[in-house]
């Protein structure tokens, strides 16, 4: 029954990668978000590195054999909200290099068609 | 208005063909790497120039934003470039949107038994038809048919933001939601081998779905 809670905490990872997803990306909060998910990160990772015997205890708690196990489950869900977040970036990249190269096409055509009224 | 990307071998055919009806042939060059710029250019056509590939519904857009700085120009007809589409039709479809005063004239293939896309092509566009109806509420026999006339107030009212080919799913969308009056007209595709070879493939219907889905 305790292997509920990894599960359980597994899912909520990933629903909550869905929903940061699905929120408009390139805000404030988002920027934020990942400041934080990354600062949590290193927190952890130290925390592992002086005290191994940490994480063991911790897999324990919630279900997982092992310590590199609960590892292996962390590293998962740190690889979706990495890939979630660099594709949420890149849509809203494309979206201004699209406007950029949209403003010199025109500002292309209107000089050439100036040049071409003057005529 | 022909949005261009690498069709050296037709565009200059696909102009020249234009010409003899329309006064003003816009083509937006997507960043060709195959000349096909200079070939539009030399066939008489008006030539917007994208200075990287973005996609076909980004070219659109582009060109859409250049017709709205001309206050003259009353209807946009957009135009494939590999020469699949027929004058006759675009014609036809001008006159019904005149006649019936309709803001958007939509061509489609499913309507007659004129064309025949293939087994494959048609399980996929019906597919792409089905989402289509479903996500914006209109009810239409075709989607992703490059030939529409659309008149500039309903062109004014609308802004793509889909770059690629899932923009035929979005400016179906937004013109709906224009509630401005549109019909859909029988239209042929004519299959060249060349028109096949260049057409879009069965993997693109993912990247369409996704862009659709996922933004």
């Amino acid at each position: 029954m305790s292997v509920m809670w990894i599960q359980i905490l597994l899912v909520a990872g990933v629903v909550v990668v869905g929903i940061f997803l699905a929120r408009p990306a390139g805000g404030d909060s988002h920027l934020a978000l990942r400041r934080l998910f990354m600062l949590g990160f290193v927190i952890v990772a130290i925390a592992s590195i002086l005290f191994p015997q940490w994480l063991t205890w911790l897999a324990n708690l919630i279900g997982v054999g092992r310590g590199a196990d609960l590892l292996l489950y962390a590293l998962v869900l740190a690889f979706l909200v990495t890939v979630a977040s660099a594709y949420r970036r890149n849509v809203v990249l494309n979206r201004k290099l699209t406007h950029l190269a949209r403003e010199i096409a025109l500002a292309r055509a209107e000089a050439e068609d100036a040049t071409r009224d003057s005529e | 208005m022909v949005p261009l990307y690498n069709e050296s071998t037709v565009i200059a055919d696909v102009v020249q063909g234009l010409l003899n009806s329309f006064d003003h042939v816009v083509c937006i060059d997507d960043g060709s790497t195959d000349g096909s710029a200079a070939a539009a250019a030399a066939a008489g056509a008006r030539v917007l120039h994208h200075p990287i590939n973005l996609g076909q519904g980004a070219a659109l857009q582009t060109g859409f934003s250049y017709v709205a700085t001309k206050p003259a120009a009353r209807y946009v007809v957009t135009f494939d470039a590999d020469g699949q589409h027929r004058l006759e039709d675009v014609l036809e479809m001008l006159d019904l949107a005149k006649s019936e005063d309709l803001a958007i004239v939509f061509g489609s293939r499913f309507l007659d038994t004129r064309t025949d896309p293939g087994i494959l092509k048609r399980i996929i566009l019906k597919t792409a038809v089905w989402v289509t109806n479903l996500t914006t509420g209109l009810r239409l026999t075709d989607a992703h048919n490059g030939l529409r006339v659309i008149r500039t107030d309903a062109m004014r009212m609308i802004e793509l933001d889909q770059d690629r080919m899932a923009h035929a799913t979005e400016i179906v969308l937004k013109l709906g939601r224009t509630k401005l009056p549109w019909r859909e007209y029988p239209v042929e595709l004519l299959y060249t081998d060349y028109s096949k070879a260049k057409g879009q493939s069965v993997l693109n219907s993912v990247n369409i779905l996704v862009d659709l889905l996922v933004r």
